[in-house]
């Protein structure tokens, strides 16, 4: 419709909508932003940072010992879920293995058998041995392992963020295959 | 006239919302409509009043922080006058919306009424359905217990499995890092605001398609549905053979609401609430979460699935039943309603209630799940050790000790994971017991390097007793031949 006219009255309520879709967009931008805050924030590893779990000495050598550390970052609300549990297994000397306590499967807690040397989830019943690898059961992968270091006497992993098994952050990335 | 009806005719001269409702209720629907099996929609309805009613009450009291959650359900359960009986109302109200909602989509089905012209009804009736289950998940989110905690550890788990966007849909869904109080308020807003709100525009929608569309008519083998004349069938049928809604109807669905709601409040009475159980504190690890009933299926699904095809059906799964079931009525849009002559829907309604109830009965069980303390709990059976050999008692020691219990059974006591050994001599010889040990296979981790050979020995030689009094364990005979049956080390069947 080529010669169609425009009446006064129609171009303002046009120019309305388009005001009011202006500022929609405007608001959607801080609104966006807003949402996707969890996500944003942890894009350069914001999350992430060196927590102590204790002295090399409380860790015996050879043994795995359940640890716990406060999660770095930290909001006033989150009660007690921000205290986080971690296998610590002191291989011999400063070598140690700090393995998340979330199964790689579906991230139910694992508990360690010291006698068998295995880690179990109650879950679906995943096995690992005792330097994380999978021994059994559904997970594909071995635990989950936390980047450690020994500093000053104090064993230190760099943690923040939940072990999932899709984790494409360098955190947890490695995989530790079936030895057989 | 009197006054109430003056007042009455004062509000309607400025709604006028009188005769529109007068015509809604009377609006014809065909007689045989008037049935037992046309009462499971508002049945749902009824729940959900009851959902959206007990809720408010939580919500007076609910505290919906990750460090006062906890607590404040422990307040309903124990301080506040019948708070326990509204949160069982909620619990149970809950569950019952679940299952009424899934019987009600079940008889639609059966009863062809997602064909022409009702299309859109069942689309947004999906759409309902997956909102049901999203009141269920959150509201199991918002008893924020160790079962809650651990179950969002499982939902990250899954979503981080998408492709690509896994990490960061994981932290979108928990509000950031880790499972902690953002994540819990962003779950309370989903249940509070977001999904009842989508939920009551929508079921407003179903209601609303109900009434212009008309109600089913009681589906007749060989009254096949056209497009081009179905419309005008069933204003003939209802003008022929109607009766208005009210009351000719609706009487059945409100004694079934009122049943319902009765059976609701009865559960909540006998059964009392739901949880909570432990506290979520992560650092609690003695603890094996399972999910709510209308999850187990679920649950048991993902232990039997292989490790390779985990994540491709996790994803995909969903998605392709999702979309078949919205295609549905544009696959099927025509043609016969009656269950009668439709043999595959009532095979696939068979198949799947069987399937979910398998899956279901079995995660009650979990048989794949390690018993963590039968190692320690459940001492092996006297009868195993009568008669035994020194060297066979340390066997069974070192049985016990290295938590072979946790998976395998032995008079019927421990885990279920791998077989029960009450007569694995039967199945494997000597030979084959060594390798099983120290190797492991089969979805049982290698002992090697956890046993020393004393301990091998001596668990080999027990597990060798282990067969019925009649029956001889299982030997090489390749081996018996060649050594002599001299050599057989494995001792005489015993009496």
């Amino acid at each position: 419709m080529p010669n169609e006219t425009i009446s006064r009255r129609g171009l303002f309520m046009k120019l309305g909508i388009l005001f009011n879709g202006l500022v929609a967009a405007g608001l959607a931008i801080p609104v966006v932003r807003f949402l996707l805050s969890s996500i944003t924030r942890g894009n350069a590893n914001a999350y992430l940072s060196w927590v102590a779990l204790g002295r090399v000495s409380e860790f015996p050598e050879g043994e795995t010992r359940l640890a716990t550390f406060r999660n770095p970052y930290v909001m006033p609300a989150d009660g007690k879920t921000v205290d986080t549990a971690c296998w610590v297994r002191r291989v011999e000397g400063e070598q140690f293995q700090v393995f998340a306590v979330n199964c790689a499967h579906l991230g139910c807690p694992v508990r360690w058998f010291p006698q068998s040397g295995l880690f179990m989830c109650p879950c679906h019943g995943g096995a690992y041995y005792r330097d994380g690898s999978r021994a059994s059961g559904p997970p594909e992968r071995g635990l989950f392992e936390y980047p450690y270091k020994v500093e000053n006497g104090l064993v230190t992993i760099q943690a923040g963020e939940l072990p999932t098994p899709g984790a494409s952050a360098a955190l947890f990335g490695k995989k530790t295959s079936c030895p057989s | 006239m009197s006054v109430l009806t003056q007042i009455g005719e004062w509000f309607d001269r400025r709604l006028q919302l009188a005769a529109p409702i007068r015509e809604a209720a009377e609006h014809r629907v065909p007689r045989n409509t008037a049935s037992w099996w046309y009462v499971f929609g508002s049945a749902a309805l009824a729940v959900f009043a009851l959902q959206v009613v007990t809720g408010i009450l939580l919500a007076l009291i609910y505290v919906p922080s990750a460090n006062e959650a906890w607590n404040s359900l422990q307040a309903l359960n124990h301080d506040v006058t019948l708070g326990w009986f509204i949160r069982a109302l909620h619990g149970w109200g809950s569950n019952f919306m679940v299952a009424i909602v899934l019987i009600h989509m079940v008889q639609v089905f059966l009863f062809g009424a997602y064909k022409f012209p009702r299309e859109l009804t069942w689309i947004i009736g999906v759409f309902l359905l997956l909102m049901t289950f999203g009141m269920a998940f959150s509201g199991q989110v918002l008893r924020f217990d160790q079962d809650a905690y651990w179950g969002l550890g499982i939902g990250a788990s899954i979503t981080s499995r998408m492709p690509l966007i896994g990490p960061f849909a994981v932290k979108l869904l928990l509000g950031g890092p880790i499972i902690a109080g953002a994540t819990l308020s962003r779950f309370f807003a989903l249940h509070v605001f977001v999904i009842p709100g989508m939920l009551i525009g929508f079921v407003c929608l179903h209601l609303l398609m109900v009434l212009k569309l008309g109600i089913n008519e009681w589906p007749m083998p060989g009254r096949v549905v056209k497009r081009a004349t179905y419309i005008g069938e069933y204003h003939e049928l209802t003008k022929s053979d109607g009766e208005p809604f009210v009351p000719y109807a609706i009487w059945k669905d409100l004694f079934f609401a009122a049943a319902v709601l009765l059976a609701v409040a009865a559960c909540a009475v006998y059964f009392g609430p739901f949880g909570p159980t432990g506290k979520p504190d992560p650092t609690i690890i003695q603890t094996a979460p399972r999910p709510d009933y209308f999850f187990l299926w679920l649950y048991a699904v993902l232990s039997f699935l292989p490790p390779s095809l985990e994540t491709p059906a996790l994803l995909i799964g969903p998605v392709v039943v999702i979309v078949i079931l919205i295609l549905l009525p544009f696959l099927s849009g025509e043609g016969e309603k009656s269950w009668r002559r439709r043999p595959i829907a009532v095979l696939t309604i068979l198949l799947t209630a069987v399937a979910l109830g398998t899956f279901t009965r079995l995660a009650v069980f979990a048989p794949w799940s390690p018993h963590m303390n039968a190692w320690s709990g459940d001492p092996v059976p006297e009868r195993f050790l009568r008669g035994t050999s020194a060297l066979e008692r340390q066997g069974a020691l070192v049985f016990q000790v290295k938590q072979c219990r946790n998976c395998h059974s032995l008079g019927e006591l421990g885990g279920q994971r791998g077989p029960s050994l009450d007569s694995v001599a039967v199945r494997l010889t000597q030979d084959q017991l060594i390798r099983q040990v120290i190797q492991g296979g089969g979805n049982m981790p290698a002992y090697g390097k956890n046993l020393s050979p004393a301990e091998t020995t001596a668990l080999v030689a027990f597990l060798t007793t282990l067969h019925p009094a009649g029956q001889g364990p299982a030997r090489d005979a390749a081996r018996d031949f060649v050594l002599g049956n001299s050599q057989q080390t494995s001792p005489a069947p015993r009496p």
